[in-house]
């Protein structure tokens, strides 16, 4: 093996880019959690952004709006979860099931004609600035627009959760429904938009994987990255940037694991697949066993049900 | 003007009525998806929920798909209405199933009647050690189990997998991913001639008397029930929670370990890769349509075993994808949730009855 400084700096690029859709849809459950909503359909909202990207690009022959739509139908299928768990107080646990569930069995039926077709070319940035630097070049030039969104997004959301008003806001109707509602926020409202929120950013997040990272349709294709994010807000204790951290983790591992086969180490394929989810149980035992940790970040409301008197 | 008023018993009647409403909604809210997709609506739920049962066979495929739901979803029972979120069944049947199967590659030139027992034992042994996992993750180390249990999922599948490409599998076999055929007295008994419908059945019947006994009428049943309802009242009871948390998930995942062995010893008789189209994401929709109740378990695996009928039926007829199956499971669920609206909140409309209010 060579272990010249371009091969790394490639291996980073690759590395960064398998952990977009993570960072996305972990940094959307991140805000939706924060208020205190624990939706478990981030697979479901996943996929169905996958297919309705990937069918707009084949229909529309436009790049723009599939992203758009993709953000758009992710948003669209988090309302039925919305409308169950904040309008009809449903069970946060069992619904979300529901939507992964209902989200896989649609966005295969949308997607029986989809199967097959090859994708478009997304635009890459910066892709002379790639090939003529070296070890730097292929790290920060040569990607979509939306990675460099992806990179940007957990500061954003740094800053708005500790920063801004709204981000208190969210905050406090995690924490505490009850006072936040006697101080005249209208919790249903914040909840409501923050599950909208997380929705389109998974939406996003499976668009990316249909459209750049591996540009096709294939039936199931988002393969449990939902529930990895939604492991990885765990393993961040809802703090963004650690998401980031955590994110770059598992896409280290997912690479990894791809080159250490190419190279072909004797090690079973199968044990280093399973690696990203031993280690997940590994770091969440690691956080979760110091209980004061946990609480000290944990929306304090975290999948109750809130009710108000009217 | 409409009211919506919180009620303070919840109604016996509408408590088992909902379900019923539920499957109706998602007959509608099928209808319109295959009519938006170019079907005809009427000719296609017929393909996906009458033509599947409209022969003997097609009963006998309906019990053989309901055997192993029934099953899990009854173990998922003592989870849920303890409040402990168990959704790895899928992992616990796929470990319960590895772990059966190892026993009967080993039993593979056995012959005798001791064979098919150690097998099944050994299966539900396996599945209840898998859940253990979660459980004793998260009463000694405060670890989420919903995350847990789903994370294992994926290590029993990569597992299974690793198994019957690699060191189980078949000598014989040209390389195909799957392992020897096990010994006919390793098979679960065939009830009728021609059918598939087999033994199994009989654990899963056996398997929902007990969990009625168990859940009604003892202390450990009583202790669940009260946890589920309030947390903070069984503490104060001096229930032993964490004992709890531990016997729930292993009833769960030796539940799941049984349908593992059964689907394995029954209609599969061998390992491969696929030994569950997802039976351990279903059971949790059979185990809340049947209100994780014993019986109602029972009529709930067999509406949602329907679906999988169906949506091969449809697969062939229609040339929908099989994942269709899944549109209609997710629907049920989100109706009945939603449809509980009506046990907690009374809707009255004002104006109509003025001596009421």
């Amino acid at each position: 093996m060579s272990f010249d400084l371009n091969f790394i700096g490639i291996l980073i690029g690759a590395i960064m880019a398998s952990s977009v859709p993570l960072i996305l849809a972990a940094s959307g459950e991140l805000i939706t959690e924060r208020s205190g909503v624990l939706n478990l359909g981030v697979e479901g909202m996943m996929i169905i952004g996958a297919i309705s990207g990937f069918a707009l690009m084949v229909v529309t022959d436009n790049l723009f709006f599939a992203v758009v739509g993709s953000m758009l139908s992710g948003l669209i299928i988090s309302l039925i979860f919305g409308l169950l768990t904040q309008s009809l107080l449903t069970n946060h646990v069992a619904t979300g099931l529901a939507l992964t569930i209902f989200g896989i069995g649609m966005s295969a039926m949308i997607g029986k004609n989809f199967v097959g077709i090859p994708g478009k070319e997304f635009p890459l940035l910066f892709l002379n600035l790639k090939e003529s630097i070296p070890f730097l070049g292929p790290i920060f030039f040569g990607h979509s627009i939306i990675l460099y969104f992806a990179f940007g997004l957990p500061f954003l959301t740094n800053y708005f959760l500790k920063k801004t008003k709204t981000g208190l806001i969210i905050r406090a109707v995690g924490d505490s429904p009850t006072s936040a509602s006697n101080q005249g926020i209208n919790v249903t409202l914040v909840r409501y938009s923050c599950i909208l929120y997380g929705g389109a950013m998974c939406g996003l997040a499976g668009a990316y994987l249909s459209l750049i990272y591996t540009p096709q349709w294939i039936e199931n294709m988002t393969g449990g990255r939902g529930w990895i994010a939604l492991a990885l807000v765990v393993f961040a204790t809802w703090s963004p940037i650690k998401v980031l951290i955590g994110a770059l983790i598992f896409g280290g591992i997912t690479i990894l694991q791809l080159h250490m086969q190419a190279v072909g180490l004797r090690i079973p394929v199968q044990l280093l697949s399973a690696l990203p989810y031993i280690m997940t149980i590994i770091v969440l035992v690691v956080i979760s066993r110091d209980s004061r940790k946990i609480k000290l970040n944990t929306p304090t409301s975290l999948g109750q049900i809130f009710y108000k008197e009217k | 003007m409409i009211k919506i008023e919180k009620r303070n018993d919840v109604s016996r009647s509408i408590y088992f009525l909902t379900p019923v409403l539920a499957i109706f909604l998602t007959l509608i809210g099928g209808a319109i998806i295959f009519y938006i997709l170019g079907f005809n609506p009427i000719e296609a739920l017929k393909f996906f929920f009458i033509t599947p049962i409209s022969d003997l066979y097609g009963l006998s495929e309906l019990l053989v798909k309901a055997t192993p739901l029934c099953l899990i979803a009854i173990g998922l029972s003592f989870c849920f209405k303890s409040n402990n979120w168990n959704i790895g069944a899928e992992g616990q049947l796929i470990f319960g199933g590895i772990v059966g199967g190892g026993v009967a590659l080993l039993f593979y030139n056995h012959d005798g009647f001791y064979v098919l027992p150690i097998i099944i034992l050994s299966g539900a042994l396996g599945g209840m050690l898998f859940a253990m996992i979660p459980a004793i993750l998260k009463t000694y180390f405060n670890t989420n189990e919903i995350l847990v249990s789903l994370m294992l999922v994926y290590v029993a599948k990569l597992l299974l997998d690793y198994l019957v490409v690699g060191p189980w599998s078949n000598p014989e076999g040209f390389n195909f991913p799957e392992t020897r055929q096990f010994s006919e007295s390793a098979r679960m008994p065939i009830l009728f001639d021609g059918l598939r419908i087999h033994a199994g059945i009989f654990i899963t019947l056996i398997t929902v008397f007990l969990s009625w006994l168990i859940l009604y009428k003892t202390y450990l049943g009583f202790q669940i029930k009260v946890s589920g309802l309030s947390l903070k009242t069984a503490k104060y009871a001096g229930f032993k929670g964490k004992t709890m948390i531990i016997i729930v998930f292993m009833i769960s995942g030796a539940c799941a370990g049984l349908a593992g062995v059964g689907e394995i010893t029954g209609p599969i008789g061998q390992l491969h890769r696929n030994i569950s189209p997802d039976y351990g994401f279903t059971a949790i929709i059979v185990a809340f349509l049947g209100r994780l109740n014993p019986v109602g378990i029972i009529f709930a695996s067999l509406i949602v075993a329907l679906t999988y009928l169906g949506a091969e039926t449809a697969q062939i007829f229609l040339q929908v994808p099989k994942y269709t199956g899944q549109v209609f499971q997710g629907m049920i669920l989100f109706f009945l949730l939603g449809s509980d609206y009506l046990l907690f909140f009374k809707i009255k409309f004002l104006g109509l009855k003025k001596n009421e209010l």
